[in-house]
């Protein structure tokens, strides 16, 4: 969400984040969504794919992720 | 490449959606478009088959760094269209084999996409996440020396820790009473609610232990008075660092697991 919409620009900056964070992200596109099985998506758009994300994120924890945070809070 | 790319669906909105052609951001990078069946009209992008056929695309999510571009244009694209109208966010790595098939899979499930439509109509997906908020480690610290010197700064040292570890046993357990508290004033304003597993610190980049990862559908007339609940709730609760975000498409309320509260 690096473009916050104006209507709701407003609230609350003190605990507000202002770009999407990656984790929060996945939990979203990963574990949300409408699920629909067919063609290519026929085994992945299931569980397995979120135990297969997870793994890469929690065996890449590391500089990716903390650097990311970091520059997000200094912008 | 002679092979024929597949169709990467981002999202479905009703008919009333105009024919999209996004910014400069999508999967694969190729253009958006809009692709209409049964009344809806699902939002979805070419993609080569070499990087998002089934075997390629397997391999891709385990890259850290290929999942975070993708999951980014993924939802910039579906942010983009929920903005405008109410579009129902499809899981990421939604793919199919041609056009046709994906407007088979709109009219085969027109009537759920439809529910899920008119249950996102006018609402925005927030999320409040909660930490613990640590004890002060250097207070604890600072606390007068009273031991016994014949006891020796070994049994000092003990004792200073094990006052620390108490004053963090009871900074969770307020925190988790807390957090529990801030979900059902928070859900009493919201459509519907979703709890999330915690994400845990070295993922989220928090030092603190996450006592409540939550989503909530709040109607648009409600989102002010969610915003200022959050607040207040933060201020109420010292024990916890709350964190709202969104508004999120509503990816959280879409499934099929999802039950309606009033409100």
């Amino acid at each position: 969400m690096s473009e916050v919409p104006s209507a709701t620009a407003r609230y609350h900056p003190a605990i507000r984040e202002e770009r999407v964070a990656l984790v929060d992200l996945l939990d979203r596109v990963l574990a949300g969504g409408v699920v629909i099985i067919g063609d290519v998506t026929l085994s992945i758009a299931d569980v397995d794919l979120v135990t297969v994300s997870l793994r890469a994120l929690v065996t890449s924890v590391s500089a990716l992720v903390e650097g990311a945070d970091v520059s997000q809070e200094n912008s | 490449m002679t092979e024929s790319p597949c169709v990467w669906v981002y999202a479905v909105a009703d008919d009333a959606a105009p024919a999209f052609t996004g910014g400069q951001i999508s999967v694969g990078g190729g253009a958006v478009r809009p692709l209409s069946a049964a009344g809806l009209t699902a939002i979805v992008g070419s993609v080569a088959r070499s990087e998002f056929g089934e075997a390629a695309l397997r391999q891709n999510l385990e890259d850290l760094e290929w999942l975070e571009r993708t999951a980014r244009a993924h939802h910039e694209v579906i942010e983009t269209v929920a903005k405008e109208h109410p579009a129902v966010p499809m899981r990421l790595a939604t793919v199919y084999s041609s056009d046709e098939a994906v407007a088979g899979m709109l009219r085969e499930r027109a009537a759920d996409l439809r529910q899920a439509l008119t249950r996102l109509t006018g609402r925005s997906e927030w999320g409040v996440k909660a930490h613990v908020a640590m004890p002060d480690d250097s207070a604890a610290g600072q606390q007068p020396e009273t031991d016994d010197p014949a006891s020796g700064p070994g049994a000092a040292y003990l004792r200073r820790r094990r006052a620390q570890l108490t004053a963090s046993q009871d900074a969770r357990r307020e925190a988790v009473a807390s957090a529990q508290t801030v979900h059902e004033e928070l859900d009493r304003l919201a459509a519907s609610a979703r709890l999330y597993p915690p994400q845990s610190p070295e993922i989220a980049g928090h030092s603190g232990s996450m006592v409540l990862n939550a989503a909530y559908l709040v109607a648009g007339d409600r989102a002010e008075e969610f915003g200022a609940a959050v607040t207040e709730l933060a201020a109420r609760h010292g024990a916890l660092q709350l964190t709202l975000t969104g508004p999120w498409p509503a990816y959280s309320f879409v499934g099929q697991d999802v039950t309606e509260d009033a409100g």
